[in-house]
């Protein structure tokens, strides 16, 4: 694996990164060195203003919560489209709900898939950060405290 | 010029009405962002909303930033270097959907140029104080451990295209 940035590499993985806006966003931002380097990134998000701002590579996804139920349907539909379009070999996710349907579905297209969970979360893992721990490649919290060294690992945080 | 935000999601009508108060006792400025807060400032500029490329510039020309304990706010005063004093919004008076923020805020004590504060008499001592220690803007060794740990989780990751096709072929 080379250090080039540059951005059709073909042996590099496609990462499909999904962050709502706001503070997931922002830690995704934080994240995002170690992804360019690693491979050909597209971001989705909620807030495309913000992946503008950022000179990202993006595509829009729609926002809602877990009370949704009729917007988290449409979200799957969305998801399902998106991870068709991109193929990614590795989907990552800050949250929220929405970065949590785009891990599941790239997990059921074979992809691998990470989660970080919000550092907001200090004394217990999100909602979706516990659904995410039952089928992701791997769930990372960025709370020492809240890491059982198996499934829910820490591995540093992005303050 | 001291920069007030309380994020894009919810209103804050305690911590508003704090940094109106303070705004009132000191001499230095403060613009801030208020959201859909019903509480009106007196003392203080401010505007509802801020656009990203706006929000940046504020927070890079202020001395300080005040707001909620929200992780866009920590970060934007991180990439700053700036003082950031923050306030948990509390979900027993409604000020979020669950108590989260308390809890990062216990934590968040520890990293530098974070002033967690609970009431304006704190608020304005921090103000009115002459040296408040910044955040540091570099990447420190807990985000490199992260960054490490992606890398190391993605390179574990199959090619699709690749392993569908010619295995071990690498064009």
């Amino acid at each position: 694996m080379t250090n080039e940035t540059s951005k059709q590499q073909t042996n590099l993985p496609t990462i499909l990164a999904a962050a709502s806006g706001g503070g997931h966003w922002n830690q995704m931002m934080q994240l995002r060195p170690a992804l360019e380097i690693s491979g050909n990134v597209i971001f989705a998000t909620t807030d495309p203003q913000l992946a503008k701002l950022a000179s990202a590579k993006y595509e829009v996804i729609e926002d809602y919560n877990q009370s949704q139920p009729m917007k988290i349907l449409k979200g799957l539909f969305a998801a399902h489209r998106l991870i068709r379009k991109i193929k990614p070999d590795i989907v990552v996710s800050t949250g929220a709900a929405p970065g949590l349907v785009c891990l599941l579905l790239g997990h059921l297209s074979g992809a691998r898939t990470i989660w970080v969970d919000s550092i907001a979360n200090a004394e217990k893992l999100s909602l979706s950060g516990r659904i995410a721990s039952n089928f992701a490649s791997i769930t990372l919290t960025q709370w020492e405290a809240l890491s059982d060294k198996n499934r829910i690992q820490y591995a540093g945080s992005v303050l | 010029m001291i920069f007030f935000t309380i994020g894009t999601q919810l209103p804050f009508d305690r911590l508003v009405a704090m940094v109106d108060d303070v705004a009132g006792k000191i001499s230095e400025p403060i613009i801030g962002q208020i959201g859909n807060t019903d509480y009106r400032p007196l003392n203080f500029q401010y505007s509802t909303h801020v656009e990203p490329e706006d929000f940046a510039e504020r927070v890079n020309n202020a001395r300080i930033i005040i707001g909620h304990a929200g992780i866009g706010t920590l970060l934007a005063a991180k990439l700053a270097a700036k003082p950031v004093i923050v306030m948990a919004r509390q979900a027993s008076l409604g000020e979020h959907r669950n108590d989260h923020q308390s809890a990062t805020a216990k934590q968040l004590t520890n990293i530098q140029g974070v002033h967690v504060i609970h009431n304006t008499e704190e608020l304005l001592q921090l103000l009115i104080s002459k040296e408040l220690q910044p955040m540091n803007s570099e990447t420190g060794p807990s985000l490199h451990k992260l960054h490490a740990k992606l890398r190391s989780e993605i390179s574990k990751g199959r090619l699709k295209r690749l392993t569908k096709n010619h295995p071990t072929k690498v064009s």
